[in-house]
């Protein structure tokens, strides 16, 4: 069993046995990372290149992270610091980061489909670390790992998705992962958040937290992104705390063993509340260590197809 | 053409000898451990484990490794192999491991798990168990503990079926 691509643009792009590969293979680098030695030779002697054209601080750190302990030899490329803010074609800068000997390119771009323009003129893997509005690839993985983990499927669960998904990247890309497991899909926020459209993925739509919530087994949390929050898509950050904000009498609604997620980096007391964040059914910092474990398992799968 | 070299009686009597042997070099099970290679070399580490107990009594932990990690043609695969479960249940720290696997060939495998266990810790030694050993040795590995010698030519393949895996035991080549 092996990948079918030499690049992971996103989760709508995967078959299912796919993501099940990479989600048994990561458990085995989980195993990795509770030793002493938290490092394997695997990718010895290859070079992965990070070009993040857009801020991001934990995506970053974790495929940096996820890069040394395959041993592989790492460059990282910020646009603001690079040559793309002398004005180099995004085709260019990656032409050049391959003529350096980049086997791996983990990419973020703030437009959608970046990585794909990208998978069409290099021959190193391209990883997708997050385009535009689009989809975060391994964001996806790394909760489904989670989700896993702690209630053993995926498959027949009721996973609530709450809060700004038209801009969420990593909600599309939960959305295609959780359907293609069986999942049901619920996405809760208020109406400029949650359009109608995106019902067109097979979810259902709740613009009241009580009832979206009602008997689910995962919340996830997305982050209310402030800076693309200039359209007036909600009166203010108060207001939508009152309406959309996870707190624990909201959460009472879900079942007794349900789980909360969020990708990060939170915002207290906007879309969640701190007694929530910091419970014991918040399993936000097992996200952040399975991340390196699935982004591991996705570099070596890639490692090993070759054109 | 499969010819059967082992049935399940002698691989029975195989893994009885090398238990013994196993705790006649090593005076007892005092800081003593097993770790199969995945898969084959586990279920044979579980059973040496069982043969050790009948004999003197007491358990020893028995651990699995994947090597996957750490193979060395990695780059020449056309596949990636799959990543199976290490699960090594003592600290191998001053521990006398005893490395488990099915078939002794290249030698390769084992060189990867040789490094696999120096990145979980620093056994006092390691020694070497195997069930077949075909030669054509690529590196210089020699096993401690062997179940059986069988010359081949590099062409032949051996192979180990346990009851472990859902089929009966035998060792066959074609």
């Amino acid at each position: 069993m092996k990948l079918s691509s030499k690049d992971l643009l996103g989760i709508k792009e995967l078959e299912k046995d796919e993501i099940t590969l990479i989600l048994d293979t990561a458990s085995g680098f989980k195993d990795v990372l509770k030793r002493d030695i938290k490092k394997v030779p695997a990718l010895r002697g290859k070079t992965a290149v990070n070009l993040f054209f857009e801020p991001s601080t934990r995506t970053r750190t974790s495929f940096e992270l996820a890069e040394k302990r395959l041993s592989l030899d790492v460059l990282n490329l910020a646009a603001t610091t690079s040559s793309v803010a002398k004005g180099e074609s995004l085709i260019d800068t990656s032409l050049n980061v391959q003529a350096l000997g980049a086997d791996f390119m983990v990419v973020r771009h703030s437009s959608s489909g970046a990585p794909h323009l990208l998978s069409r003129n290099v021959t190193a893997s391209i990883i997708n670390a997050g385009d535009g509005i689009n989809e975060h690839p391994t964001q996806a993985l790394l909760d489904a790992f989670t989700i896993q983990e702690r209630m053993g499927t995926i498959e027949g669960l009721k996973i609530a998705i709450v809060g700004d998904i038209v801009h969420s990247r990593v909600a599309k890309s939960n959305i295609y992962l959780l359907k293609k497991f069986g999942a049901e899909v619920r996405l809760i926020g208020p109406p400029t958040l949650v359009p109608e459209e995106i019902l067109s993925l097979g979810v259902k739509r709740y613009h009241d937290m009580e009832l979206g919530l009602d008997t689910v087994d995962v919340v996830m949390m997305l982050r209310i992104q402030k800076e693309r929050q200039t359209g007036g898509y909600f009166p203010s950050t108060l207001e939508y705390f009152r309406f959309w904000g996870l707190t624990s009498e909201r959460f009472a609604s879900a079942k007794k063993n349900a789980i909360v997620m969020h990708p990060g980096p939170m915002n207290r007391g906007i879309e969640i509340a701190s007694e929530i964040a910091d419970g014991s059914q918040s399993v936000i910092l097992d996200q952040v260590t399975n991340g390196i474990a699935v982004r591991m398992a996705v570099m070596f799968l890639l490692a090993g197809i070759r054109e | 053409m499969s010819k059967e070299l082992l049935n399940k009686q002698d691989i029975d009597r195989i893994l009885a000898r090398i238990a013994h042997e196993i705790l006649e070099k090593n005076k007892g099970t005092g800081n003593l451990c097993l770790v199969g290679i995945q898969r084959g070399g586990v279920h044979l580490a579980g059973r040496l484990s069982k043969k050790i107990k009948e004999i003197e009594g007491n358990d020893i932990p028995v651990g699995s490794l994947d090597i996957a990690f750490y193979r060395d043609d990695l780059n020449i695969r056309t596949e990636q192999p799959a990543v199976r479960k290490t699960s090594v249940p003592c600290r191998i720290d001053d521990q006398k491991v005893v490395l488990v696997d099915d078939v002794l060939f290249t030698g390769r495998s084992i060189r990867a798990a040789l490094d696999a266990l120096m990145d979980i810790g620093r056994p006092a030694n390691i020694q070497l168990a195997v069930l077949i050993d075909r030669g054509h040795r690529e590196l210089p590995i020699k096993p401690d503990f062997v179940g059986k010698n069988i010359p081949t030519s590099m062409g032949e393949v051996v192979r180990v079926v346990l009851e472990e895996e859902g089929a009966k035991d035998t060792v066959t080549i074609e």
